[in-house]
């Protein structure tokens, strides 16, 4: 695959930028590699959507730019820093201050109300939106105070997202965010991540299975067997509502 | 090995904490019964092979003065096996090493060892020989305070004589395994001993040529006990007897079995309060283990396992922690009962003593360690046995939380989000919350119930050596003698002040029930040795009247007012009514009291003192000591600072070891019980709290929120834990009521304190270990997962 950063360099900024990062899970005998050196370059503002087959390493990819997990070995760069130097503490600061999530299973606190999970997260960011204009942001400002168990799956994801995207974050990496809500659900899920960073300059990162949702990204990542297979450049994105599967 | 079966061992594995958690406190339990019935029966197979033996005899008489064919004629009352005449008298010793003359009890016995009751075992040395009248035998504690070797000579006042004795021997005798002193609480080897003296020689000195002054019986199996004695004290009363008594009223022997009903009930009392925790304990485990389990349980029975199959997955997880208890707590059981019994050794003396821990003790408690555990852990495991397989395929919805009581009360603008998780989860789940107050609070009621022992002990210690005896010895003279005697004890050197008091013995009878006690006559304006009730308030005899302590009055069903029927058992021997005028509740024992002048006339008797209370100047002891051991008329002496001396010793030597088992369980059982609801809200909320992880919250952050649901059902569960421990404390005191002692429901301020501050720091310790975990919780794997 080789030189992949030439493209799309411009101007901009990388916001993360990966050296040669491998990940290597030791077994007895047969180890797994799900990673065998990943070099890209992400840029400000630019919603990504990484494809590829089951187990070809996009949720490890994505989970250590969350700082979530390290790599066996390779660099990862976010600005100036690089994340693999950092100790947990700090990668713990690095998510507060920078990181939003949004998963597949959408992990909310079921003893708090919607209000209160993205509440969670603005009372420990510097500079957040408040609760209501981030579930204002995702069309469920009628359900702030409903618990999770009041809520249907698009909608709890969609708190999820409110979540994610209160503290302002830099990056929003979401991992196959529809993969548990039908075809509407879904799309109003991304239209919230779409909205989110649009109004925020947020550089979003979607791992999805679903190639129709491409289309919304401005770069698609193919991944395979723990490589980078192709990048395809969008010429134009489309908004998320136009697309459907 | 089945996959279900490595299903097991890995399960069992993964809450391997938990589980031994859980084993130690069934140990507890298990470890409690196994010493206390191995003691028990350690020690009731000693008395009864030492008894039988040495033929220690069922019944025994004082008298004045019998002459021997009297004994044959009691000897062939039915249902007595063997009567022996024999002369028991109490003297004054006097040792060289010791300033202060020891208190001895002279126990005839027949030269060349023809002695068919209450036997003796010698030690060291031999036994007396016939023609040297000045051997004696000494009981074997006082010849180990003294370090009496054989051949050495100590000195005894017999009837008003001096009298030189040669120490041939060393022995024991079932009738003094527990040799106590006359008003004595505890025994002091030092300050009281038992001498054998040839039958001859005690004759000879007490004029008591073919007559015995003490009377001991052995009874057949069928025989009636309180039929004999009326027979003996019919055919004794001539002869100046005081009134047969059994075993029972034997003092050294109801101290043995005093402390043999103790060691029952902490088998009843101790170990259902660790198996109650245990199985609550699985209780809530299990049933987390099968909320986990759910998909999983679905599944196999998707597959075809049965529902009992699946059932008794889950039993077989219970039962392999509960035999891990049972092990571990026969192995303790086994061990503190052996250190039990060797206290035992130390404290009572017997010549041997049989450990054994009977088959039937393990059986037992395996089968209680068991049932309870199985009890515990049914609800749980019958709820995976109702699991329908389809609704076991479909996960939980998230739990449906609402705000708590507390917030819609308006708290909540003071609460950040991680207090309202705190808050909700409480709420949510307040069964659970309430078991693991039970829990904590059962932790700190064994603490306290524990350190309540030291309490009353030391308190019964407080009102007994400062309240109520606060003489510095006490007198007590061979024949009552009149008040003239007095002014003779003030002029003794060092004397400061003197108490005189009258004892008589007499029978109390109130309808059918009648008990045998010393009356105690004292004077109105007593400073030295009063009567101070449980409350610590003084209480002085009215000139009319009897003054029956609480225990006597509920053994005689006594009310005041009752006129009771009192029949003196020496002097003139008269029979009156007297009427119960007062009842007070003391802690040691079976107190009658009475002024002096009234005592007096009811005895018929002028004005007679049996001794005298002094208070001394320690400056000039010695000389006392030295002038004392010439008084020939003297019969007792009491020294309260050794007394004091050897209560303490006893208190630390006995207490401290049994109050470190029940602290160290306590601990356990902190441990075990809020360890284990720690891991469980961790292992419930793993998703949560990874999640918060993955939001950017700190460990510690996240550690504030299992610290913190901790923290508060700690501090909920700390006063109620106080007032069980005060309830548990009163249960023991009910059971302890002995015709011996009496426990005061007393706990000190700083027992609640250290029970509680045990308890922090069982709380701190097992939050440390269970934050440890949080650190490690794997953020990846729990947001891979659907819950
Ligand atoms: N904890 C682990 N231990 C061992 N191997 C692991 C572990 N986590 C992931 N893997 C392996 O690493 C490889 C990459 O996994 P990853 O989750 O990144 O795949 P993915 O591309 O996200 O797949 P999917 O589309 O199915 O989510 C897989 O082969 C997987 O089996
Ligand atoms: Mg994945």
């Amino acid at each position: 695959m080789g030189d992949v950063q030439k493209d799309n360099a411009g101007s901009r900024a990388p916001v993360f930028r990966t050296v040669g990062l491998t990940k290597v899970y030791r077994g007895d005998g047969n180890d797994v590699w799900a990673l065998r050196g990943v070099d890209l370059a992400l840029y400000e503002g630019e919603t990504l959507v990484l494809l590829g087959p089951s187990g070809s390493g996009k949720s490890t990819f994505l989970n250590i730019l969350g700082g979530l997990d390290h790599p066996s070995s390779g660099q990862v760069f976010f600005r100036r820093q690089e994340l693999t130097a950092l100790d947990d503490n700090a990668l713990t600061r690095y998510r507060r201050d920078h990181i939003g999530f949004v998963f597949q299973f959408y992990n909310l606190i079921p003893s708090l109300t919607a209000r209160e999970n993205v509440a969670l997260v603005t009372e420990i960011a510097a500079n957040p939106l408040s609760p209501e204009e981030a579930l204002a942001l995702v069309g469920l400002e009628e359900r702030m105070d409903h618990f999770p168990a009041q809520l249907s799956g698009g909608e709890q994801q969609r708190v999820a997202v409110a979540r994610s995207v209160a503290k302002r974050p830099d990056v929003l990496l979401c991992d196959e965010p529809t993969g548990a809500l039908d075809s509407a659900t879904g799309i109003s899920v991304l239209e919230a991540i779409e909205g989110a960073s649009r109004e925020l300059g947020t550089t979003a990162v979607i791992i999805t299975h679903n190639a129709g949702i491409a289309a919304m990204a401005d770069r698609v990542i193919a991944f395979a067997d723990g490589r980078i297979a192709g990048i395809t450049v969008n010429a134009e994105k489309l908004p998320a509502r136009t697309i459907s599967w | 090995m089945t996959p279900l079966n490595k299903k097991l061992y890995r399960d069992l594995w993964h809450i391997r904490g938990q589980a031994l958690a859980i084993a130690v406190v069934i140990a507890g339990g298990i470890a409690t019964l196994v010493m206390a019935l191995s003691a028990l029966d350690s020690l009731q197979e000693t008395r009864r092979a030492f008894s039988e033996q040495y033929r220690f005899a069922h019944v025994f008489a004082h008298a004045k003065r019998a002459p021997d064919w009297v004994a044959r004629e009691i000897g062939a009352i039915p249902g007595v096996l063997r009567a022996e005449g024999r002369i028991v008298q109490d003297i004054i010793i006097d040792i060289a090493e010791m300033q202060e003359p020891a208190r001895g009890r002279v126990v005839s016995r027949a030269a060349g060892g023809q002695t068919h009751l209450n036997d003796i075992v010698i030690r060291r040395g031999r036994d007396l020989r016939h023609g040297y009248p000045n051997e004696v035998l000494v009981n074997e504690a006082f010849a180990q305070a003294h370090g009496l070797q054989l051949g050495d000579v100590i000195h005894g006042n017999f009837n008003q004589r001096r009298r030189a004795l040669k120490v041939v021997g060393v022995a024991l005798s079932p009738e003094f395994v527990y040799a106590i002193g006359p008003g004595d609480i505890v025994p002091d080897g030092r300050h009281f001993g038992i001498l054998w003296m040839s039958r001859e020689a005690l004759e000879a000195a007490y004029d008591l040529k073919g007559a015995f002054n003490n009377l001991t019986l052995r009874l057949t199996r069928a025989a009636s006990l309180a039929e004999v004695i009326v027979q003996v004290d019919r055919l004794l009363a001539p002869y100046g007897g005081v009134g047969a008594y059994g075993r029972a009223d034997q003092l050294s022997d109801a101290f043995v079995t005093s402390e043999m009903e103790q060691l029952d009930h902490l088998a009843v009392v101790i170990p259902p309060v660790f198996l109650l925790i245990a199985a609550f304990l699985f209780n809530v485990v299990i049933a987390r283990i099968i909320q986990a389990d759910r998909e999983q349980i679905g599944l196999l029975k998707a597959f075809g396992y049965s529902n009992i199959a699946v059932g008794w997955q889950y039993l077989k997880l219970v039962l392999l922690i509960t035999g891990l208890g049972i092990l571990i707590g026969w192995a303790m059981g086994a061990w503190m009962g052996y250190a039990v019994t060797g206290l035992y050794r130390d404290f009572f003396r017997f010549p041997f003593l049989y450990f054994q821990v009977d088959p039937s003790t393990l059986a037992i408690s395996a089968f209680v360690g068991i049932f309870s555990a199985v009890i515990g852990a049914l609800s749980a495991v019958r709820r995976a046995v109702t699991i329908a397989p389809a609704v076991a395929m479909t996960p939980p919805m998230p739990s449906a939380y609402r705000t708590s009581l507390l917030e819609n009360l308006g708290l909540a603008r003071f609460l950040s989000q991680p207090a309202r998780m705190i808050l909700r989860y409480l709420f949510r789940w307040p069964l659970r919350a309430t078991l693991t107050i039970t829990g904590i609070a059962f932790s700190v009621a064994i603490l306290v119930m524990s350190l309540f022992f030291f309490d009353a002990v030391n308190k019964m210690m407080d009102i007994h050596f400062f309240e109520t005896e606060r003489q510095d010895m006490t007198l007590t003279f061979v024949d009552v003698r009149t008040d003239a005697a007095r002014s003779n004890i003030d002029d003794l050197p060092g004397v400061l002040m003197v108490e005189t008091f009258r004892i008589a013995r007499a029978k109390l009878r109130l309808g059918h029930r009648q008990e045998r006690v010393g009356i105690i006559g004292i004077d109105g304006d007593m400073e030295l040795s009063r009567l101070v009730d449980v409350d610590g308030r003084v209480v002085t005899p009215p000139p009319e009247g009897i003054v029956l302590s609480e225990k006597l009055a509920e053994l005689l069903v006594a009310r005041k007012g009752d006129i009771l029927t009192v029949s003196t058992l020496e002097g003139r021997r008269l029979v009156r009514q007297v009427p119960v005028v007062r009842i007070v509740r003391l802690y040691i024992g079976l107190g009658a009291y009475m002024d002096r002048r009234a005592l007096n006339r009811l005895m018929g008797e002028g004005d007679i003192i049996s001794g005298a209370h002094v208070l001394t100047d320690s400056k000039i002891e010695p000389t006392l000591y030295t002038s004392l051991k010439g008084v020939p008329a003297l019969l007792g002496l009491a020294v309260r600072r050794a007394a004091l001396n050897v209560f303490s010793a006893m208190i630390r030597e006995h207490l401290h070891t049994m109050i470190f088992f029940y602290l160290t369980f306590a601990a356990l059982i902190a441990v075990g019980v809020i360890y284990n609801s720690a891991r469980i809200s961790l292992s419930e909320r793993a998703r949560e709290l990874a999640s918060l992880r993955v939001l950017g919250f700190t460990r510690r952050e996240v550690g504030t929120i299992l610290a913190g649901e901790l923290a508060i059902l700690t501090f909920v569960a700390l006063p109620l834990g106080c007032i069980a421990g005060y309830g548990l404390a009163g249960l023991l005191v009910n059971l302890f009521d002995t015709k011996l002692y009496r426990l005061p429901l007393y706990i000190a301020d700083s027992s609640y304190g250290y029970a509680v501050l045990m308890v922090i720091g069982a709380t701190i310790g097992s939050a440390w270990l269970v934050l440890r975990r949080v650190a490690q919780l794997d953020l990846i794997a729990v947001m891979k997962t659907r819950e």
